[in-house]
């Protein structure tokens, strides 16, 4: 392993005491001279034809500038999904359409002066509704004779992929590599399960927000909450049917994301505004928005069937998945995807049938959420794993190591799936997962727990333990492209143009730190300056946790171009062969004459004195394959089986990020993910009305953890090196909330010998599964 | 609309304001201070954590015209540039920021807590942040970051 400067340090996140002051750096922080405020109307009906819709009154109410609905803009079929180009999700989307497909669907926009007179324009909408049969049931809707949730001619996808909306199917994958049916056979026990997880929101603090204007020359520029800024500007492009050249969007501070922001949720709407007004617009959600019209986490049914011979080997993983979409399809079929593709190379199992669909539904809108798939995945699976475990009477930990797939080895999954169509071929370049559990169950007592907790006096409040390995895949392979762009200053300093799109994971601050490294030179050399379509260039953006990754290949790349210009002139200068020359802290030393040359020195000269140019480099990497970090998680609850109230006590994270840029960030985005995924499998919940109504969009409903809940938490960095990664390092933004459902439930399962397979693990759902079983 | 007179980060402020207008939107909108945020509108999140006299209270719950008289601090008032508060200092070197949103309702909320009990147990630090949402830390840092300032505060060198 390298010795580095900066990289490995956890240096202050650089725009940290800018945010501790409180400074006007989100969406919302800025003000314009004539500024409109929008509001959009929302659908009380879970499916309903729109007859007729009256917005004269609303227009002649006087403030207001604009009302926009299905009859006055384009209709254009576009995805909200903030993906690569041709997207894999459905084109199921229209600004406004003249039919709603859930409870919170947009019906109407207002404009006008302030939010007051806009939600009044909103009440004298009126519209005309033919309520239609609904369907809440992924299984109902797909059989026949269920309500057609996209009966319009035009959605349709666009890339050669399965999608069949006459049945409510938008995507539907299969896999199979070796002989499950055999696999199955030779198994000395055989275990089925059908498992389930539930909608969740990802409730970043900050609502989604926009304020679009025009630029004097007359393009529009839109300052948005968003985690993917060039896929915005290309969707508000063809939302509002402009070229990319009319629009710019820029990403100021970004108030989390989590995948929410990964999608076009008010970007058009009040871009569209400004088109018709030529006014700034300002669209920001109300939490309740949030919570019913942005986008949510895909709630899947998984029945897995898994085969294990007597000395602890996993023959046969077969699992057939139903996921529900909601009313549209935004990475419907590359959240499926990767419940199989980024989930199942894990295990060292050969015979593997996956078949899955995803399904239209009347209900929320899910999108993209930390864990993308992969959670769900894993959830099913951390439970199979733990059930075949205790099937043969082998500790998990020893189950698991054995089971899990090795550094130099691949997986038949690898090439038959990524996220879109056929994979690519690839071994595990690193993994330090046997280290992850060993380091986990010593830290975390595992033996003299599950010992302890096996001996435990009878009582109503029963202790147990459980454990779960983590694979993630991060980036799309052979899809996903960052570039980065540098200069050099007079100074010798820099600035770093990127897109990569911090959303509050601290890239900004990595990145700097990796292009620091490359050029040994202190990180205050290094001005980082985060997205703006005119001006930094393309880079994916925040999603699949490929920032470090893959933007830091780039940054790397980039460094090494603007390394060869300051050598060739540093050689001028010296008049000695560039070989002879090597950057040491911010100049050039000749190994030969021992002369150096400071940064500043070759700066001005190149720009001043001879053959003069701008130092400068801008280059692009893309990503060969999926990096694969590896996390083995521990959790000891506290099950109450009076009352069903489950308390995880502590919980161990053990986590191969290869090198970790930042240790202390790193440790953040674990710690968030996991007490993320706690309050989910705990507390966070929709509660729908049988209509498909959320009852509970508020924080006093809808519990998500604050710092009284949560438990005692240990996150251990592996050490590890990547030789595909940055300096060594691989993705940490999701793996960790991964694995937190099954560690839970199987802990719950150690302690009361019940086996929670649907989440989450209220004190009713465990009490019924308490009693389920004592009836048997 | 009612004249209203108070103290803002130390410096007297008269304005008019209608009775129903909230203390958030005052705050943000006329005094022009976007350091305090909305998170939920209802009382729910803590982003719109202000100190009333020294006291967190929540301004999106609050109608303008109930400070008449009193002092609000609002983030932009503790610290400077050159001299951030101990407690902001505590935050940026616990790695306790990652989006930063809640980030100004946290720092009041445990100003108005270290202000009053120099040295509080984890468990009272947890309490006097319950009303303060963070969903992307999960706490950890933030408890960290308290701790470390109370120690600086109390003059211990760390
Ligand atoms: S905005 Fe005031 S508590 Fe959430
Ligand atoms: S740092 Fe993002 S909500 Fe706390």
């Amino acid at each position: 392993m390298r010795e580095f400067k900066i990289v490995g340090k956890s240096v202050k996140k650089v725009d940290a005491a800018l945010l501790a002051r409180g400074k006007p750096l989100f969406t919302d922080d800025v003000t314009f001279e004539d500024m409109l405020h929008a509001r959009i109307l929302w659908s009380p009906h879970a499916h309903a034809r729109i007859r007729d819709i009256d917005t004269s009154e609303a227009e002649a109410l006087p403030g207001v500038h604009a009302v926009l609905c299905y009859k006055n803009v384009p209709r254009v079929p576009h995805t909200s999904a903030g993906q690569g180009w041709p997207e894999p999700s459905p084109y199921d989307m229209f600004m406004f359409d003249n039919k709603v497909r859930y409870v919170g669907d947009r019906v109407a926009a207002v404009a006008a002066e302030s939010e007051e007179i806009a939600e009044k324009a909103l009440r004298l909408i009126k519209v005309d509704y033919e309520v239609l049969p609904a369907v809440f049931d992924p299984e109902k809707a797909m059989e026949e004779g269920a309500p057609v949730i996209h009966d319009e001619p035009d959605c349709r996808q666009v890339l050669p992929l399965f999608y069949d909306p006459k049945h409510n199917h938008c995507a539907h994958i299969e896999v199979k590599t070796g002989d499950p049916d055999r696999g199955l056979n030779e198994a000395d026990i055989v275990i089925e399960h059908t498992i389930k997880n539930h909608y969740a929101q990802h409730c970043a603090l900050e609502p989604h927000s926009c304020i679009s204007y025009l630029d004097p020359m007359g393009r529009i520029v839109v300052r948005c909450s968003t985690q993917v800024p060039y896929y915005a500007r290309r969707i508000i492009a063809q939302c509002l049917q402009l070229p990319e050249r009319m629009v710019r969007v820029i990403k100021p501070r970004i108030g989390g994301g989590f995948g929410s922001k990964q999608e076009i949720v008010v970007e058009d709407v009040c871009a569209m505004f400004t088109l018709r007004t030529r006014r700034p617009v300002r669209l920001v959600f109300t939490r309740p928005e949030v919570f019913v019209s942005s986008r949510t986490r895909h709630p899947m049914i998984m029945r897995v069937k898994t085969g294990v011979k007597r000395d602890g080997t996993v023959s046969a993983i077969k699992m057939r998945v139903i996921s529900n979409t909601g009313a549209y399809g935004p990475h419907c079929m590359t959240v499926l995807g990767s419940t199989c593709a980024k989930t199942l190379p894990l295990y060292r199992c050969p015979n593997i049938e996956f078949i899955g669909d995803t399904v239209y539904t009347n209900l929320l809108n899910a999108g993209a959420y930390r864990g993308y798939g992969v959670l769900q995945g894993t959830f099913a699976m951390g439970i199979m794993m733990d059930e075949m475990a205790h099937a043969i009477g082998m500790d998990p930990v020893d189950f698991w190591k054995k089971n899990t797939i090795r550094v130099g080895e691949t997986s038949p999954i690898f090439s038959a799936l990524s996220e879109i169509g056929k994979g690519a071929e690839q071994k595990v370049d690193s993994c330090a997962l046997p280290e992850c559990i060993d380091q986990g169950a010593a830290a975390f007592g595992w033996k003299e727990k599950r010992e302890r907790y096996r001996n435990q006096p009878d009582g109503p409040i029963r202790r147990g333990v459980g454990m779960v390995c983590t694979v993630h895949g991060g980036t799309v392979a052979l899809l996903d492209a960052s570039s980065v762009t540098a200069k050099m200053n007079e100074d010798g300093s820099f600035n770093l143009l990127i897109s990569a799109s911090d959303v509050g994971g601290g890239c900004d601050t990595v990145l700097s730190q990796i292009f620091a490294e490359a050029l040994d030179i202190p990180l205050e050399d290094v001005i980082v300056y985060p997205t703006d379509t005119d001006v930094t260039p393309y880079d994916k953006g925040a999603y699949a946790s490929g920032t470090t990754y893959l933007s830091g290949l780039a940054v790397i790349k980039t460094a090494e171009e603007i390394k060869k210009q300051i050598l060739k002139v540093a050689a001028e200068m010296l008049n000695e062969p560039p070989e002879n020359l090597r950057l040491e802290k911010k100049g050039v030393v000749s190994t030969k004459s021992g002369k150096r040359l400071e940064f500043g020195q070759i700066a001005k000269r190149a720009m001043y004195s001879k053959n003069q140019f701008q130092i400068a480099a801008t280059a692009s990497e893309y990503s060969h394959l999926h990096p694969q970090t590896f996390t083995a998680q521990f959790a000891e609850v506290e099950v109450d089986t009076e009352t069903g109230q489950v308390k995880v006590l502590y919980y161990v994270t053990a986590v191969d990020c290869g090198t970790a840029i930042n240790p202390t960030l790193a440790e953040g985005q674990v710690e968030g993910s996991i007490i993320n995924g706690i309050s989910y499998a705990l507390t966070e919940e929709f509660i729908f009305d049988e209509n498909g109504r959320v009852l509970n969009p508020s924080f006093r409903d809808y519990k998500i953890f604050s710092a009284p809940d949560i438990p005692k938490l240990k996150t251990i960095l592996v050490p590890s090196y990547d030789p595909t990664g940055p300096f060594g390092a691989k993705p940490i933004g999701e793996p960790a909330m991964d694995g937190v459902l099954p560690t839970i439930s199987n802990a719950i399962y150690n302690a009361i010998g019940v086996r929670l397979t649907e989440s989450p693990f209220t004190p009713e759902r465990v009490l019924k599964a308490i009693r389920e079983k004592r009836g048997r | 609309m009612k004249e209203i007179e108070f103290t803002i980060n130390g410096r007297k402020k008269r304005i008019a304001v209608r009775p129903k207008d909230l203390l958030l939107n005052v705050i943000r909108e006329e005094l022009g201070l976007k350091g305090t945020k909305y998170g939920c509108g209802t009382g729910e999140c803590g982003a719109c954590t202000v100190l009333l006299d020294g006291r967190p209270i929540l301004s999106c719950l609050t109608l303008a015209v109930a400070v008449n008289g009193k002092s609000i601090t609002t983030i932009e008032g503790i610290g400077t540039d050159e001299h951030l508060h101990p407690i902001q200092q505590a935050f940026i070197d616990a790695g306790a920021i990652q989006c930063g949103y809640c980030t100004p309702g946290m720092i009041l909320s445990a100003k108005a807590l270290l202000d009053k009990n120099p040295n509080p147990s984890e468990e009272e630090i947890k309490e006097a942040i319950k009303g303060n949402l963070c969903r992307c830390t999960g706490y950890v840092k933030i408890i960290a970051a308290i701790q470390l300032a109370a120690k600086r505060m109390r003059g211990e060198r760390v």
